[in-house]
């Protein structure tokens, strides 16, 4: 009883820390929103010329634009870390490493909350604006909601794993730019993963990227059954979780029993 | 002018020193921005055409415009951060020199690893040069100039509205990094709307579409004056001299408000 | 060398003008040693912006070595060298020794007088040992003592201190205490410094300027603050005597604290 009070407590604090930057998140809500215009106008002019492409009408590719778009800030496709990192380079990790609460619950507390916020101002403005200056498709399934808090938890997982790396590494700008990269490409971000040719969309259509962006918004669409679609951004989320849970363990020896 | 080489020339020999990050950082770039160009190639193994242009000719608007906006972007691109250093204080240290902030800040750590965005849109630009007449290649180095220009200046405008907007500097973002992105397809594929804002508001239509319509020898597909393809120095001119106005009135307003 | 006739300057809080600085007229002649105390908030900040050309003043004007710092802040900025205590003008990232070259670049030191003016600083503030150490992993006091030595690579005619021996453990302060008094006695350098420390003023400083509200509420040698108040010991008992007893209903200067980046992702 007392753990879910603190984690409460984390996801309220997560929640809080984020809307002090209301101005940031509009202006985020802007861009996105800008980005999203852009984009549709490239998926229209390529389903005007190839009607039904990857399943999608035309109406749907507008919609997946859209989507993604507000799922930019809740689900960080930029793959911006957690902000752990900091804690990392100046060595303040110890402390939290050694905290009778796992870190690992404590940041995703702490992120779900940032999701939450992220969503009414960043999520909400690109799907409204979306809405009045183009067509878009109406949820196919309720079960969206529950795909796209899953989404967040693998995009978290991921981003855990990739926070944590900085132990190990002396400069982590690599590794970042590498998870923005995979992030954004396999996520379906950059294009409808549907248009990927033969063994890439293969590769992109299983990979955890695809479990935080394509899934959800196949979900809406009622492209998919939901239940094997779940049943895929479930076991991402646990087995990223799960890694995560071991790279702390392994993080702690390093960084408490070997001083670092 | 003299200024900002030397002390670009300055950062960048620092900058070189952290060999690793350094090439890190050139590999980051190059990659990141490569995702767009993998992008139109994906498009184009469903289609021949998009917006009525060819693979070939979507690669030269790409290739131009990303090497304008990658250039713009090696230069000055670090006037974005103008919000990050008002808010650490760090642009009141610049205020007690005798160089111009924007200098200042355009050369602070001079972003040498930008190379790799530039590397990736020239790369981009070769491949497409086929499609260029030799009649009509004089305008290809032309139209990168000015696009150097009219990015500069909107990177300028952005940072001019950080003055203003000190906590929001993404805005900037949906101008800058959304220019580009526009400037990557045919104006064809946008709605009418958007394509006379981008001629008549906010120029970006002169950084490679206008030009790129004489260079490919098209007509314009929403029937605008065959002028104004020759009009991108002047749209330059102009923008620069609205930027340059916006950046003073911004920085008078720093000093006379105090923020 | 520094003039300000009746300066004044509001802010705008939440859609009401605040004074932080009220109608403050001073003079400080060349070669002068003057301290500028005041508690939290009372405008010397404000005050220093506006000498340095940072900031416009809403009233009066000022006069640094006979230029206007509103109008002609970068002619200023040649003959003026500013320090500010709690951030540094040096560069996060780059070894100090590529800091002053920046500054050198900046302010068209030629490279002999450069050369010259590095080495006697470096040796005087013995600055060897980190000029090759990037400017993040130098203790508090080295860096001090590097941005004191960046202010002055163009030597200057005024230096002007924000609070230079903020956060400093004894030993540092006691250095840059010593080395500040010699630049002032040998060279001439006309020194105008704003501190909490009061050990600051009693060992430096001539002349005292004590501002309270935005308004110059003392100017004097510090024994003659000191008669102020009879029968305090300390000059601190002092001190804290005039803030206390100084009307406390008046509204402070808005102070920006630079907070963490706000959380941005870009698009």
């Amino acid at each position: 009883m007392a753990d879910f009070v603190l984690y409460l407590r984390l996801f309220q604090y997560g929640f809080r820390r984020h809307s002090t930057y209301l101005a940031a998140a509009l202006a985020g809500a802007f861009t996105n929103t800008v980005f999203g215009v852009l984009r549709a106008y490239v998926l229209i002019a390529l389903w005007q010329a190839r009607p039904g492409l990857a399943g999608y009408t035309l109406t749907e590719a507008v919609t997946f634009c859209f989507l993604t778009q507000g799922f930019i800030g809740p689900m960080q496709v930029f793959g911006r870390g957690l902000s752990f990192g900091d804690r990392i380079r100046s060595g303040d990790i110890a402390f939290d490493l050694v905290r009778p609460a796992p870190l690992l619950l404590w940041s995703l507390s702490e992120d779900l909350g940032r999701a939450a916020y992220l969503t009414i101002a960043r999520s909400l403005p690109p799907a409204i604006a979306g809405a009045v200056m183009f067509t878009l498709a109406g949820p196919a399934s309720p079960w969206f909601v529950l795909s796209f808090v899953l989404g967040i938890v693998v995009s978290f997982g991921w981003r855990y794993l990739v926070t944590l790396a900085a132990c190990w590494t002396t400069d982590d700008r690599g590794t970042h730019t590498l998870s923005a990269l995979l992030t954004m490409f396999f996520s379906g971000m950059v294009l409808p993963l549907g248009l990927f040719p033969g063994w890439l969309r293969t590769v992109a259509e299983s990979s955890p990227f695809a479990a935080m962006v394509q899934v959800p918004a196949d979900v809406w669409l009622g492209a998919e059954a939901a239940w094997s679609t779940l049943g895929f951004q479930l076991l991402w989320a646990l087995a990223l979780l799960g890694l995560g849970a071991l790279l702390t363990a392994a993080a702690r020896r390093k960084v408490v029993v070997q001083g670092g | 002018m003299g200024d900002y080489l030397l002390l670009a020339w300055t950062w960048a020999r620092a900058s070189a020193q952290y060999r690793a990050s350094f090439a890190v950082s050139i590999v980051s770039s190059f990659a990141i921005n490569a995702l767009d160009a993998v992008a139109i190639g994906i498009v184009f193994t469903h289609v021949t055409t998009l917006g009525g242009f060819s693979l070939r000719e979507v690669m030269f608007l790409y290739g131009t415009g990303g090497l304008s906006f990658a250039l713009a972007d090696m230069l000055f691109g670090n006037i974005e951060r103008l919000s990050q250093h008002i808010r650490a204080g760090t642009f009141d240290t610049m205020l007690i020199r005798p160089v111009s902030p924007f200098v200042q800040m355009a050369a602070d750590g001079f972003g040498a690893h930008r190379i790799g965005r530039l590397a990736q849109a020239a790369i981009v630009l070769g491949l497409s040069l086929p499609v260029v007449p030799w009649s009509r290649a004089w305008m290809v180095p032309v139209m990168i100039v000015c696009g150097v220009v009219i990015f500069t200046a909107v990177f300028t405008l952005g940072a001019a509205l950080q003055f203003v907007l000190v906590d929001a500097p993404e805005l900037a973002n949906a101008f800058t990094y959304g220019g580009v992105t526009l400037t990557q397809y045919p104006l064809s594929v946008y709605g009418d709307q958007l394509v006379r804002g981008v001629t008549y508001v906010v120029p970006l239509a002169f950084v490679n579409w206008q030009p790129a319509l004489y260079v490919l020898g098209r007509p314009d597909p929403l029937g605008l004056a065959d002028w104004l393809r020759f009009a991108s120095p002047a749209a330059a001119l102009l923008l620069s001299a609205a930027a340059a106005l916006a950046w003073r009135a911004g920085l008078r307003r720093y000093r006379s408000t105090g923020n | 060398m520094i003039e300000t006739m009746s300066l004044g300057r509001d802010f705008k809080v939440r859609g009401v003008v605040v004074a932080a600085v009220h109608d403050l007229t001073f003079r400080v002649e060349a070669g002068e040693f003057v301290g500028c105390l005041g508690p939290n908030g009372a405008g010397k900040s404000t005050t220093i912006k506006m000498l340095t050309g940072i900031l416009a003043p809403t009233r009066g004007r000022a006069l640094v070595a006979g230029l206007d710092p509103a109008r002609q802040r970068k002619a200023l900025a040649r003959r003026i060298g500013v320090v500010f205590g709690q951030r540094t003008t040096l560069w996060w990232d780059l070894p100090l020794r590529d800091s002053f070259e920046l500054v050198r670049l900046l302010y068209k030191v030629d490279r002999d007088r450069f050369r010259t003016r590095l080495a006697e600083l470096t040796e005087v503030l013995d600055l060897g040992p980190f000029l090759k150490t990037p400017v993040r992993q130098l203790s508090l006091g080295q860096r001090m003592r590097g941005d004191i030595t960046a202010a002055l690579l163009h030597d200057p005619e005024v230096l002007v201190l924000d609070e230079p021996t903020i956060g400093l453990d004894v030993v540092a302060k006691a250095e840059v205490r010593s080395f500040l008094a010699r630049l002032n006695a040998e060279r001439g350098t006309t020194v105008l410094l704003t501190t909490h420390d009061l050990g600051d003023v009693e060992r430096l400083c001539r002349r005292v300027l004590l501002i309270d509200h935005g308004r110059l509420a003392f100017d004097g040698s510090v024994a003659e603050l000191r008669a102020l108040v009879p029968g305090q010991e300390s000059i601190e008992d002092v001190v804290a005597h005039l803030y206390l007893s100084s009307t406390p209903a008046a509204p402070r200067t808005p102070r920006r604290t630079p907070d963490a980046d706000p959380p941005t992702v870009t698009a």
